[in-house]
């Protein structure tokens, strides 16, 4: 076993676990680049979990392999595989004060010496001066510290980290984000991260593979699949989408012709994940914040090649940095609209006549086939 | 890049390839709840299980301790027992039903007072309510003999409220005594059996969330409404457990009779333990301990499901 | 008046409080009595005889080692033997699980008598000698079902998660165990083991069907309820009184201490 942070690199090939008649996850394939920050998302019972637990070896596969830096593990039990995890709510030792908890790995594994690196450790998090405080005596915040103390001290090649963020408040766990991404690239070491906050997998993760039930439905930067989502799931659980089934009319250049509702919309084919054919049906999507709302006696004003969509105010509430509005409009009756709060039209009160447009270049284009409101409740229920 | 691809789910007739060695660890780890168990269960197979299907020979063998004891299928032996001991049968439920009501009664106060009202006293009433029974019992049971010694204060006392009177009237006392009297035993059987009734009730009690009784004082505003309807029944797995460990034992019990009664409040386990040990009549005293054995196990499972608790164990 | 009538409730309890403690404290002040006759019943006169002289009494003091003797090994088997069922029964879904936990329950739910009947009547038929290893046996098989429910309530309550970290900190499964399962669940084998020794050492009625000629403490008692009672039994009973006490408010400010100073 070594303990330098090189090659830290995770290959699973084929891995999968089912509990009975129930596929907890299906047979999958992940390469995870050492040194990187990676992030597996999800609603609760997505097999996330599962994934990582069978990463620590704490859940035997049904089938697969599990290698870190070129060696086969699938078969070595949790105290022999060289990763370390940060467990939700922490499971730190009740019994053992902070600094016992911090030394219990180096001590397993017959390091006598261990003051130094301890109190290094400790200082690194910030609780030099808890070190023999039990830990129900800290808080939330201090305690998650610890159990990422705990963990690093012993130079994993892979850190994995199961909902390390989930029992803190929200100003708390922005902190602890930053706090998190910035001792990964001082440290340089693989983590796996599993949570079911989709913008704390974007803050933190260089790659994140989205997971539903039991399989990863689409893996990869945090903008590009925010920009082009896959799937209908992808595209409303991370972020919302406004979703509009469209009929093919025709190509022009790069683009696809639709018509939705009577209003002839542009996508670019580059951008639609579907298989398409004139006269088929496809989800021309967009996201909020790229729709500008003008009020119809504006109309004539708007540029021409944008996509355009006529619509009434349902509802509009203020959130400080931009407002959002709910439209009726014939191809969809809840268009979400996030306009910026730059120069407010006092005119856009429900009830207003407005047409939406956005530039063309900004739709994606999926599969019609899907469940259009997948991935809607899982972001509600998490 | 990170790549990943999506498999077609394994037929669930192929086995999934796991290695061996990983397939030998799931075997071991199969094994070690039996290895666990082996121990204890093979304790209880042979001092507990064992000796019950043996008693149930013995009570139906005819013979003597000189010449052996046989298997005849003697079943007389049963009703020979059940009707010359019938009274010490009934007496046995019935003091036992008494004792197992008053501890009850008695100690459901002292329990809440513990979970809700002791503050910081609490700790202390609970080392007292566990004391006693470090003194050995037979001392404690012996020391009532002095407590309701004829003439004492406490008779004295209790003939001036009259209440002698309306006890002998129940035929529970007989004139001014107390001691060797029914009620002494049931005194006696209540005192000794008083703990195993206060704790379960105690730990049942505490699990009870404060706040529950604040909520149900905001919507019933009445104190004993809000025990009728909120304390009494989320107290009931600790009831169940209490009646139990109190009634079993109490209707088994022969030494209250024997130390603070007369041969007229003999219970059945006086009778089993005089055949037992100076009558040397094995197959009655198995006859007569199977007997007790059946009812109580007819009763405890009858009680459970009424009660409807939980696991017990 | 509405005073009383809401501290009701806490005057039946210290009513009931004082029902409990009514016989310790008679047993102590008659620790100090000098009776006429052979039985110590009634009030004489004060006298520390007993407490200067508690061994006096002939054979008293052998029969209290021999229950002090059988109650510390009968612990020391039902606690080894109970804690390993527990864990079994808590951590793991076999088969015979419903049969077993049926088997724990049914020792407790039966009468003492029926258990002591039998279990004599086997001994008796089997021919094997009355005496220590017949009561040590006969305690092991009933303080079993006692600590069994004591270490499984606490390992159940156990989060799965604190022996997974060890196991992810390179603890192998014994390190585990000895470093992390063992310490949590101590409180719960403490306090079965306690109860066993409690329950051993006052048992009367399974002792006094398996015993033969061998003399328990509980059973010298109960035969000097019949052939007179000498005050050193009171000596005897107040002592262990006030030494438990005395222990078990020892460890709380113990234990009330050290949460203090963390």
């Amino acid at each position: 076993m070594t303990h330098d942070s090189s090659g830290g690199e995770v290959i699973l090939s084929g891995i999968s676990k089912r509990y009975g008649a129930f596929t907890a996850v299906h047979p999958l394939d992940l390469t995870i680049p050492q040194g990187s920050f990676f992030a597996l998302l999800g609603a609760s019972g997505c097999g996330k979990t599962t994934t990582l637990r069978m990463i620590a070896g704490l859940e035997d596969p049904s089938s697969g392999t599990v290698s870190l830096s070129g060696e086969d593990v699938t078969a070595l039990p949790p105290y022999k595989r060289p990763v370390n995890t940060v467990f939700q709510n922490y499971a730190l030792f009740p019994h053992l004060d902070i600094y016992e908890n911090v030394a219990f790995g180096l001590r397993r594994r017959g390091i006598k010496s261990v003051k130094k690196q301890v109190e290094d450790m400790l200082e690194l998090v910030e609780l030099g001066s808890m070190a023999r405080r039990k830990p129900n005596q800290l808080s939330g915040g201090q305690q998650q510290r610890v159990a990422v103390a705990r963990a690093l001290i012993n130079h994993p090649k892979v850190l994995l980290l199961d909902e390390p963020l989930g029992a803190l408040d929200l100003k708390l766990r922005r902190q602890m984000q930053l706090e998190l991404k910035r001792i990964q690239t001082e440290v340089g070491i693989t983590f796996v991260h599993v949570t079911h906050d989709q913008e704390e997998a974007m803050t933190m993760a260089d790659t994140v593979a989205v997971m539903n039930g039991g399989r990863v439905e689409q893996l990869g930067a945090p903008a590009d699949l925010y920009e082009n989502p896959g799937s209908t799931f992808v595209a409303n659980f991370l972020g919302t989408s406004n979703l509009i089934e469209a009929e093919v009319t025709g190509t022009s250049g790069d683009d696809l012709l639709l018509v939705a509702g009577g209003q002839k919309l542009a996508l670019p084919t580059a951008r639609c994940s579907a298989k398409t054919a004139v006269g088929g049906r496809v989800l021309a999507g967009v996201r909020p914040e790229k729709i500008s709302v003008a009020h119809r006696d504006d109309e004539d004003s708007i540029a021409d090649g944008r996509n355009r969509i006529p619509g009434r105010i349902v509802d509009s509430s203020f959130i400080g940095v931009s407002t959002q509005f709910v439209i009726d409009s014939p191809v969809c009756p809840e268009l979400e609209v996030f306009v910026q709060n730059v120069d407010r039209d006092s005119r856009l009160v429900p009830g207003a006549p407005v047409v939406l447009h956005w530039n063309p270049a900004h739709t994606f284009g999926l599969d019609a086939a899907q469940d259009i409101d997948a991935g809607v409740q899982e972001v509600e229920a998490a | 890049m990170s790549t990943v691809t999506d498999r077609p789910p394994a037929p669930p007739e192929t086995p999934a390839p796991v290695p061996a060695a990983m397939r030998r660890a799931a075997g071991r780890k199969r094994r070690v709840p039996y290895w666990l168990l082996l121990p204890g269960i093979a304790w209880l197979l042979v001092f507990f299980v064992a000796p019950m299907i043996y008693q149930a020979s013995t009570s139906v063998q005819t013979g003597s301790l000189e010449a052996g004891f046989k298997v005849t299928w003697h079943f007389a032996t049963y009703w020979d027992a059940l009707t010359e001991y019938y009274p010490q049968f009934l007496r046995s439920f019935e003091y036992s039903a008494i004792a197992t009501v008053l501890c009850l009664a008695i100690g459901y106060p002292l329990a809440y007072t513990i979970a809700f009202r002791a503050g910081r006293w609490r700790n202390l009433i609970l080392i007292l309510v566990i004391a006693p029974f470090f003194t050995s019992f037979l001392i404690r049971t012996l020391a009532w003999e002095t407590i309701l010694a004829d003439g004492g204060f406490v008779v004295q006392t209790l003939n001036q409220l009259h209440i002698l009177d309306l006890t002998s009237s129940l035929g529970i006392t007989q004139g001014d005594r107390v001691l060797a009297t029914p009620l002494a035993v049931i005194c006696g059987l209540t005192y000794n059996f008083l703990p195993f009734m206060i704790l379960p009730l105690y730990t049942s009690l505490e699990r009870i969330d404060g706040k529950l009784h604040e909520a149900a004082g905001d919507l019933y505003a009445k104190p004993f409404t809000v025990f009728r309807k909120v304390t009494f029944p989320l107290s009931m797995p600790g009831v169940v457990a209490g009646t139990l460990l109190t009634f079993i034992p109490a209707t088994g019990d022969y030494i209250n009779a024997e130390l603070l009664g007369t041969t007229n409040q003999k219970m059945i386990g006086n009778v089993i333990q005089s055949q037992f040990l100076r009558v040397l009549d094995y197959p009655t005293a198995a006859a007569l301990s199977f007997i007790l054995m059946a009812v109580i196990l007819a009763m405890v499972m009858f009680y459970i499901r009424k009660a409807g608790t939980e696991e017990l164990v | 008046m509405r005073w009383i009538r809401k501290n009701l409730v806490v005057f039946a309890g210290v009513l009931c409080l004082a029902y409990l403690i009514l016989p310790n404290l008679v047993v102590m002040v008659f620790s100090f009595n000098k009776p006429n006759g052979r039985f110590n019943y009634e009030w004489t006169r004060f006298s520390t005889d007993a407490w200067e002289h508690p061994c006096d009494v002939a054979d008293m003091c052998g029969s209290l080692g021999l229950s002090l003797q059988i109650a510390l090994y009968a612990t020391i088997g039902a606690t080894v033997l109970g804690t390993m069922i527990a864990f079994a029964l808590a951590r793991y879904r076999f088969k015979a699980r419903g049969t077993t936990n049926m088997l724990i329950f049914l020792p407790m739910a039966m009468p003492e008598v029926v258990m002591a009947a039998s279990l004599g009547t086997l001994f008796l038929n089997m021919r094997v000698p009355f005496g220590f290893w017949t009561i040590l046996i006969a305690h092991i098989m009933f303080c079993l079902s006692f600590v069994v429910t004591a270490v499984k309530a606490r390992v159940m309550s156990m989060d799965p998660r604190l022996e997974q970290a060890a196991q992810d900190l390179y603890a192998s499964p014994l390190q585990t165990f000895l470093r992390v399962t063992l310490p949590l669940v101590a409180p719960g084998i403490a306090s079965g083991a306690l109860l066993s020794f409690a329950l051993s050492f006052d048992d009367f009625i399974i002792t006094n069907f398996n015993a033969g000629s061998t003399v328990t403490f509980p059973m010298f008692v109960w035969g000097s309820a019949q052939r007179g009672t000498p005050v050193q039994i009171n000596v005897i009973g107040t002592a262990m009184f006030v030494i438990a006490v005395l222990v078990v408010v020892a460890g709380q400010l113990l234990g009330s201490r050290r949460k203090a100073r963390a």
